[in-house]
């Protein structure tokens, strides 16, 4: 034992209380330890710590993962960039294979599946179903009060909003209204094309933080919704009349007007 | 596994770590997010093959020592400055627990060791490769971490020092 106690140091004692001794050494150190009660009660002690932080902080184990980490492995933050590469590129013959639909050269985000908690598309379509049946009140403020309705929406949500035109698409402008949200209003405007098919374009601000995205799909009922956030707004276009690509074929003239 | 995915399933671990290191829930996650995103930046720098949870902890350490040199422009993590980065510990005593604020109360430098050590059981050598010191630093600094949790838990004298009976 004599020969042990020579060797034994401070750094034999947080060895073992973590484990960290090879078989041999470890019965020398507990052979030491057995005849040096003082150290033994510190090493068990250096022991003890370990289980309790592992017991301490165990639940964090088992908590739900906020989606904010979540998107940051799946680096959707980065979305932005990598529509910005990829996708305008590539959307073209995708989406045009498919529908018949070709981009002239344009800068169109990509549609992706796998929304994340889509409380935007769930609100838009939610507003969409309320307000486009509507026969004789629709919107608050009609299209023959363009400018003033902008101008009223631009006030209320605290940044300069657009009514896009759709005219060349087939839908002229019907109207619009404010939407009540925490924080702070959301405007809806509405359009209508010949057949009486309407679309809502729901437009709220985004924190500051917010970055690009590319669209995404959402459906909710009948109620089909492409959304996106673009800068200092998220936008969600709903349609119960629209087919998926026709309202894709509409997101994607917003997003135009808008990024002029 | 993507690399992706494996970010996915490493997380609880680095939450856990996170939640030891700085406390406050709000602020770990802030740590963990931030660390997600520079691990993106960095995956260049990841050698496939080798330990990614070591590599991650490793990017929280650059992350929460570039914080906290942030927050004190002055100071560095040094064991020379006990009393740096020490977290805010809660006003009303009672409900701290115990455990907490003895970790709470480490310099950084020596609570970022323990913990790996003791809670993430990192081995010395992981320990010192993912801190970027010597093991032997690491072996000095766990020794002071975890005295002075006993003193704060316990009230148990230091190794060197004799408590008065």
């Amino acid at each position: 034992m004599s020969e042990a106690e020579q060797t034994v140091g401070e750094a034999d004692l947080h060895a073992w209380a973590d484990g960290r001794l090879a078989e041999g050494r470890r019965a020398e150190v507990e052979a030491w330890l057995a005849a040096h009660p003082e150290e033994a009660e510190r090493a068990a002690a250096y022991r003890a710590l370990n289980d309790q932080l592992r017991a301490h902080y165990e639940p964090v184990l088992g908590e739900a993962v906020p989606e904010r980490l979540e998107s940051a492995a799946l680096r959707r933050r980065r979305w932005h960039a990598a529509a910005a590469i990829a996708g305008w590129i590539a959307v073209g013959a995708a989406v045009g294979g498919v529908t018949g639909w070709q981009l002239h050269a344009q800068r169109v985000p990509v549609p992706l599946a796998q929304p994340d908690s889509p409380v935007i598309a769930r609100r838009a379509a939610l507003a969409h179903a309320t307000y486009a049946p509507e026969v004789r009140h629709p919107v608050e403020v009609g299209a023959d009060q363009e400018q003033h309705l902008v101008a009223w929406l631009s006030k209320r949500l605290g940044a300069e909003v657009r009514a896009p035109r759709l005219e060349a698409e087939g839908m002229t402008l019907v109207g619009g209204r404010l939407l009540p949200r925490d924080p702070g209003p959301v405007a809806q405007f509405m359009y209508q094309s010949a057949p009486g098919r309407r679309v809502t374009l729901y437009v709220r601000t985004e924190g500051p933080d917010q970055r690009e995205t590319a669209f995404r799909f959402a459906r909710e009922g009948n109620v089909r919704v492409f959304y996106w956030i673009d800068r200092k707004f998220g936008y969600a276009l709903s349609s119960a009349d629209l087919d998926r690509d026709e309202l894709l074929k509409l997101a994607n003239a917003v997003y135009q007007q808008l990024n002029p | 596994m993507s690399d992706a995915g494996s970010l996915i399933a490493l997380i609880p671990r680095l939450r856990r770590y996170a939640r030891a290191l700085v406390g406050e829930r709000a602020a770990a996650d802030d740590l963990v997010q931030d660390t997600l995103e520079r691990a993106w930046s960095k995956l260049h720098l990841y050698r496939h093959g080798t330990d990614l949870r070591a590599w991650l902890f490793t990017v929280m350490h650059n992350v929460h020592v570039n914080q906290v040199r942030a927050s004190r422009p002055t100071t560095a993590l040094d064991d020379d400055m006990p009393e740096l980065a020490q977290r805010a510990v809660q006003g009303d005593a009672l409900l701290v627990r115990d455990l907490e604020r003895a970790i709470a109360v480490l310099p950084a430098a020596q609570r970022e060791v323990l913990l790996l050590v003791a809670l993430e059981d990192l081995s010395y050598d992981e320990t010192a490769r993912v801190l970027g010191i010597p093991i032997g630093t690491v072996m000095s600094r766990l020794a002071r971490a975890r005295d002075k949790v006993r003193v704060s838990m316990h009230g148990k004298g230091a190794s060197k020092l004799q408590m008065v009976k």
